[in-house]
């Protein structure tokens, strides 16, 4: 099977399950539908246009290691997706503001990425399919230190491994 | 007066002889563990402040034989100003050799305590004789002397052991100043885990990274380094022998592997896994990672775990009563102790070398500042004022702490006598320095 063919059936399957669930109208995640022209439906983590390369950044708010209402879909899309394709492997990578120390901070990145990882087990990922791990503060997107800098950093990442 | 104790010097001087053959090697050792051996660009300055609580008066006249006797004394005398504890004499003029007559009325009129004077002389191989005496001008008696023998590269070396005898002949506590430190230098993308002198100087390159080091900890024989390297994408715990440059993950688990500590023995290493949710402290042994065994059982985070200096518990990090907390726990298992309550933000726990006083990282007004715990009364000194300092370790005689401290948005190296009292920083001139540790007393 093709790559091409195996994403559509993939994204065929999705959108199955995307109608089986109550979805909010101007939820990203679920409202593409498929076979959109731009490629955004086709849930392909490699393909730069699927949804599964745009949106794989979860957000937390300062201080928080639950994954709030707004991400819940994102998290959604790529569960059924990893569901739909059980040799597929992925890293859910923590991150923290620069804030504290180092290690302290590498633990709570950790948190956020199992507060991803457990919302996966819950939809029917295989635990086998999930690495969590945590660059805590070590690596950081936004360099600088104001309050969007910070919010910029306290993130979980979706990392698929080929 | 003159040579009074020939005997003691010519023992001492085949005692030293033998110990400078052990430098030689373990520069030689050095200079091929660093591999490319490039001498690293940063250049440190120091910046004092504060004096300590007593402060002893010493006079450390120039040694003869230039240029080098005068800079072995400008060591010497930097090393013991920034202890904060000694307060130098003015020495100009003094011309004396390791021979000559000390008039101890003279200088104890000129308010001196002690003294201390020396002669270097460069032998016909290239070589040289650093012959030293310490005298006391109360008990008009001398201290201490001692001649060494090493290379011109050697000479800050030898300034330092000097530096070290005088400090332990006048306080009766164990010198630092021939220690060792390591930290996380890092220059634009670039990592590197760098070994100095205590004094800042001399610093060498032992890894470099394009991807975060983090949480270096020196083995207690100072042979080995155990880190964290996030080379291969995520964290994982490596043991790093200096004198070979070999180096061993032994703590490469599913997820995290953090926060080594070395058991007193060295045999051992404490890591924080997250193999089975999240972070939680484990033991394995130090040399190859085998025998694993999970130490803490918790729900939330546990994690930087130190070794009381007896070697039978761990003080480390949980946020298992809502915030970041230091606990106590036996290495047998039950029920963690805890032991911070002031504030609600304590982490990076420190152990002094005779167990009484804890240091940690606390978060106070929005402030990360490094805060002193005596364990027998719970009482609390805040020893730095910065806006993040963090990273703190003590010195292996306990008189000083080290730790990194932001300046000028920029990352430095930072000391404080444990009382609080003396503050000093090394700034580097390019690039950031983080997660700074001090080394145990050589051997």
């Amino acid at each position: 099977m093709s790559r091409i063919a195996k994403a559509l059936s993939i994204a065929a399957l999705a959108a199955t399950l995307a109608a089986c669930s109550s979805v909010n109208l101007d939820d990203k995640a679920g409202a593409n539908g498929t076979g959109s022209a731009d490629g955004s439906g086709i849930l392909d983590p490699f393909n730069p246009n699927s949804i599964l390369a745009k949106q794989k950044s979860v957000y937390f708010d300062f201080g928080s290691y639950t994954v709030s209402e707004q991400y819940r879909t994102i998290v959604e899309t790529h569960g059924k997706y990893l569901v739909s394709a059980p040799q597929q492997r992925v890293v859910i990578e923590g991150n923290t503001d620069a804030r504290g120390g180092s290690e302290y901070n590498l633990a709570l990145g950790q948190r956020r990425a199992e507060a991803v990882r457990r919302m996966l087990t819950l939809i029917g990922v295989s635990d086998t399919q999930v690495e969590t791990i945590s660059f805590g503060k070590e690596k950081p997107k936004a360099l600088g230190d104001t309050d969007a800098d910070y919010a910029e950093n306290r993130r979980a990442d979706f990392n698929y491994k080929r | 007066m003159k040579f009074d104790r020939p005997s003691n010097i010519s023992r001492t001087r085949q005692s030293y002889g033998f110990i400078a053959k052990q430098w030689l090697v373990l520069l030689i050792a050095m200079l091929t563990m660093f591999g490319l051996n490039a001498p690293s660009v940063a250049q440190l300055r120091v910046d004092i402040s504060g004096t300590g609580a007593q402060q002893y008066p010493v006079a450390i006249a120039d040694f003869s034989g230039e240029p080098a006797g005068k800079q072995i004394a400008e060591v010497i005398r930097a090393d013991l100003t920034r202890s904060g504890q000694f307060r130098m004499i003015n020495t100009t003029g003094s011309a004396l050799t390791v021979d000559t007559p000390i008039a101890y009325d003279e200088w104890r009129g000129k308010g001196a305590d002690f003294i201390a004077y020396g002669t270097v002389l460069r032998g016909s191989d290239g070589r040289y004789e650093v012959k030293y005496r310490l005298g006391d001008t109360v008990k008009k008696g001398q201290l201490d002397g001692v001649a060494f023998t090493g290379t011109e590269k050697e000479l800050r070396r030898i300034a330092h052991q000097i530096a070290d005898r005088i400090y332990e002949k006048i306080t009766g506590i164990k010198g630092v100043f021939a220690t060792r430190i390591a930290y996380v230098l890092k220059q634009g993308p670039t990592y590197e885990l760098q070994i100095a002198d205590a004094d800042g100087q001399n610093p060498q390159v032992a890894l470099r990274s394009r991807e975060p080091i983090i949480s270096p900890a020196w083995s207690p024989d100072g042979s080995r380094l155990a880190y964290v390297s996030f080379e291969s994408g995520k964290p994982v715990v490596y043991v790093h022998q200096l004198a070979t440059s070999k180096r061993l993950p032994v703590a490469n688990y599913k997820g995290n592997n953090s926060a080594p500590a070395w058991s007193p023995d060295g045999n051992t290493l404490a890591v924080v896994l997250t193999r089975d949710g999240l972070s939680q402290i484990y033991v394995v042994n130090a040399t190859d990672g085998s025998g694993l065994r999970r130490i803490t059982r918790s729900p939330l985070i546990d994690t930087e775990p130190t070794f009381s200096p007896d070697g039978r518990s761990i003080y480390f990090t949980s946020d298992r009563s809502g915030s970041p907390q230091v606990y106590q726990v036996g290495l047998d298992g039950g029920e963690p102790r805890r032991v911070t309550f002031n504030g609600g933000y304590n982490i990076s726990p420190r152990i002094s070398p005779d167990g009484k006083t804890l240091l940690t990282v606390t978060r106070r007004d929005g402030t990360f500042r490094v805060a002193s715990l005596n364990l027998a009364t719970g009482s609390e000194n805040l020893l730095t004022e910065g806006r993040d300092d963090q990273s703190p370790s003590f010195a292996p005689n306990g008189m000083q702490v080290l730790y990194a401290a932001v300046q000028g948005g920029r990352s430095v190296l930072a000391g404080v006598s444990s009382d609080g009292r003396v503050r000093q920083t090394l700034s580097v001139l390019n690039g950031e320095i983080r997660e700074p540790t001090w080394g145990p007393f050589s051997q």
